[in-house]
């Protein structure tokens, strides 16, 4: 198509976003008692990871409450393929890039069967699979270590030398570049072909249908795309950790901290993910332990008392986002050019 | 223990949990089957029944009315009665509140909106229940541990209604699962079958325009489903918490897990098919415990849920339906 062929590969707002990100290491040295290069790391991952969920969820019209599933797949991954524990050991590079696809082919597992399901069930099926993956997790210790772990993993190394954990700036300014190549490909997929089918699939089956889409096949690839984006983000974290961490790291919690970033954002829209990843990871991350920490070491907070600490109130304001966006603002803070509510 | 009474053991557990899980499913049954929304808050409006109750029990003076030399059995009974009541009331108003608030709004909107709308719901209960959980009663243990579970008091005399010898153990709680659950599920089927209110829920599953165009009331009957739901939730509540003596803020995802899958088991919309699926459920999750493992049990469950989802979206007693375009 030619009209796909003039399309920039960023939108001023993707642009605007990704350059304010990359104003943060600044500000640590303007500011030097506010670290915010560590934590935004976060920022990426999670990106990352909505990105992925946007796909599915905003373009395609598929819930899936069970990202967090993939992001456990790519951490494994990255874990079993890179600690030293293990026979592997390819690095960090082939690590994430393994991981994606290991992640797509998860995807593509879960997917082809339940697919054809209708949204609704789809999105418990989804739950459900985000649940046994980390049960089995859990309970597998001879390959994961169970609830300890896979650790140590490697930072991202340039030309064989693995960055210093201090290295917090050039980390997030690599982790930004990664973020940036994410969201030009999600552009591209937005534009492309395949993109215009997934929207279409979204917009009316049955009326694709007979554009000679096949929904089935559509929604597929755009699962197993969405699964892979969610496993980079994994391994993503899992290298910032140094470990996968337990199996409960990425519980229910963390596909809905993901579904909320899509929903709160603008769900359909880059731009929007990008936002509503600053605005509920550094509300999650950053703002609520800041605080936290804060009212504890003033003697405000205690851990006695769960109504003097910030961090309690994570399941309300996760809550009361899903339903006020649902209520009020279906479209997010950012709107989709594209969406077309029903 | 011989082979048959560790199985007989089993049986009896997997039916108790069975008809506790049963009474949760119904709730999301009838709103399913109403209103096409997977009603994700209700497992939370049920942990918040058990909360209700233990604030009961702690405000009555738990040991004064549970100390066995000082109260009869009656009594005990009496006190389970209440709450049963109680917190049913409460989790029906409070299930049909959610509803009225963020539900109806919603009602034309694409159905996933609903459902994320639910699961929203569901996150503020959660942290409802965790922040009720650090009320600074002595039965929430002085609320400095908001988060860790409750002990629940033990209501009914444990001791072994089969005789202290022998190694199958059937206790008074179990009698009392039975003797509490079994009458509401035939009072629930004869309600909904007999009652005016009843024939309109009925009506409105089956096609809500043309019950609307019959003069059937449809919000009322939906507040109604609501309320009957709830309040079913919030009896099996304090059955749960009675027979697991433990409540915690969020127990209500591992049970509306359960109960869920029980629905869809049985067949999602159909009064018997989620009785039939939660005893079924309790069922398989009592020999997996026993012949699989513990730690492999929900995932168990989860294979099952997402095996009928597949195959047999229609579950075991539903209609075949398509879905409409």
């Amino acid at each position: 198509m030619p009209a796909a062929a003039r399309v920039a590969p960023f939108s001023w707002g993707q642009l605007v976003v990704l350059g304010g990100l990359a104003l943060v290491p600044l500000l640590d040295y303007a500011m030097p008692s506010v670290q915010l290069s560590a934590p935004s790391r976060w920022v990426v991952v999670f990106a990352v990871m909505a990105l992925g969920l946007n796909i599915v969820v905003g373009w395609t019209g598929l819930l899936n409450l069970g990202i967090a599933a993939f992001a456990a797949v790519g951490a494994y991954s990255y874990g079993i393929l890179t600690c030293e524990i293990y026979p592997f050991q390819v690095g960090f590079w082939w690590g994430v890039v393994l991981a994606g696809l290991i992640g797509a082919f998860a995807g593509f597992l879960l997917g082809a069967p339940t697919l054809r399901l209708r949204g609704d069930y789809l999105a418990i099926v989804t739950l459900g699979f985000g649940e046994i993956v980390q049960d089995g997790l859990k309970n597998l210790e001879l390959i994961t270590k169970g609830t300890q772990g896979i650790n140590p993993l490697p930072a991202p190394s340039f030309g064989g030398d693995p960055l210093a954990s201090t290295d917090v700036s050039l980390w997030f300014y690599l982790y930004l570049g990664i973020l940036a190549l994410v969201v030009f490909l999600a552009r591209n997929l937005e534009f492309s072909r395949l993109g215009r089918q997934l929207f279409a699939v979204r917009e009316d089956e049955l009326a694709a249908r007979c554009m000679a889409i096949e929904p089935d096949k559509a929604k597929l690839k755009a699962f197993a795309m969405g699964a892979a984006l969610a496993a980079v983000s994994g391994a993503l974290g899992a290298s910032v950790l140094s470990s996968t961490g337990e199996p409960a790291n990425y519980d229910f919690q963390v596909s809905i901290l993901a579904l909320c970033i899509v929903i709160v954002g603008g769900i359909g829209s880059i731009t929007g993910v990008l936002v509503g990843a600053i605005v509920m990871v550094g509300l999650n991350n950053v703002l609520l332990p800041i605080l936290t920490q804060t009212l504890q070491r003033s003697g405000i907070g205690s851990t006695d008392n769960v109504f003097s600490l910030p961090d309690n109130y994570k399941f309300l304001i996760f809550g009361l986002a899903l339903v006020l966006m649902m209520r009020f603002r279906p479209d997010g803070i950012v709107h989709s050019r594209k969406a077309v509510r029903k | 223990m011989t082979e048959s009474e560790v199985f007989l053991q089993q049986v009896i557990y997997g039916l108790s949990n069975g008809m506790i899980i049963a009474l949760v499913a119904l709730g999301y049954t009838m709103v399913y089957g109403i209103v096409e929304l997977i009603n994700f808050a209700h497992g939370d409006v049920f942990t918040l029944g058990g909360f209700l109750a233990l604030t009961i029990v702690g405000a009555l003076g738990a040991a004064a009315i549970l100390d066995p030399n000082a109260a009869g059995e009656s009594s005990h009974w009496l006190l389970l009665f209440g709450l049963v009541v109680g917190a049913g009331l409460f989790c029906g108003v409070l299930n049909m509140t959610i509803d009225k608030v963020v539900y109806k709004p919603l009602r034309r909107a694409p159905k996933l909106t609903q459902l994320v709308a639910a699961i929203g719901v569901s996150f503020i209960l959660v942290n409802i229940a965790l922040f009720w959980g650090g009320v600074p009663m002595e039965s929430f243990g002085g609320g400095n541990a908001a988060a860790a579970p409750k002990d629940f008091p033990e209501i009914l005399e444990g001791s072994n209604l089969l005789g202290e010898e022998s190694n199958v153990v059937l206790r008074l709680e179990d009698i009392a699962i039975f003797a509490i659950t079994i009458p509401l599920m035939v009072g629930l089927t004869l309600f909904v079958k007999k009652s005016r209110l009843g024939r309109g829920m009925r009506a409105t599953a089956q096609n809500p325009v043309a019950a609307k165009l019959m003069g059937i009331d449809t919000d009322r009957v939906i507040s109604a489903t609501f309320l009957i739901g709830g309040f079913l939730g919030g009896a099996a509540s304090v059955m749960w918490s009675v027979y697991n003596n433990t409540i915690s803020f969020q127990m209500g995802f591992r049970a509306g897990m359960d109960a869920f899958t029980a629905a869809v088991l049985g067949g999602i919309g159909s009064l018997p098919g989620a009785m039939l699926g939660g005893i079924l459920i309790g069922l398989i999750r009592a020999m997996s415990d026993q012949y699989i493992e513990t730690r492999w049990t929900n995932v168990v469950v989860f294979g099952v849920l997402i095996l009928i989802l597949v195959f047999r979206p229609s579950g075991l007693l539903g209609l075949k339906q398509r879905e409409k375009v």
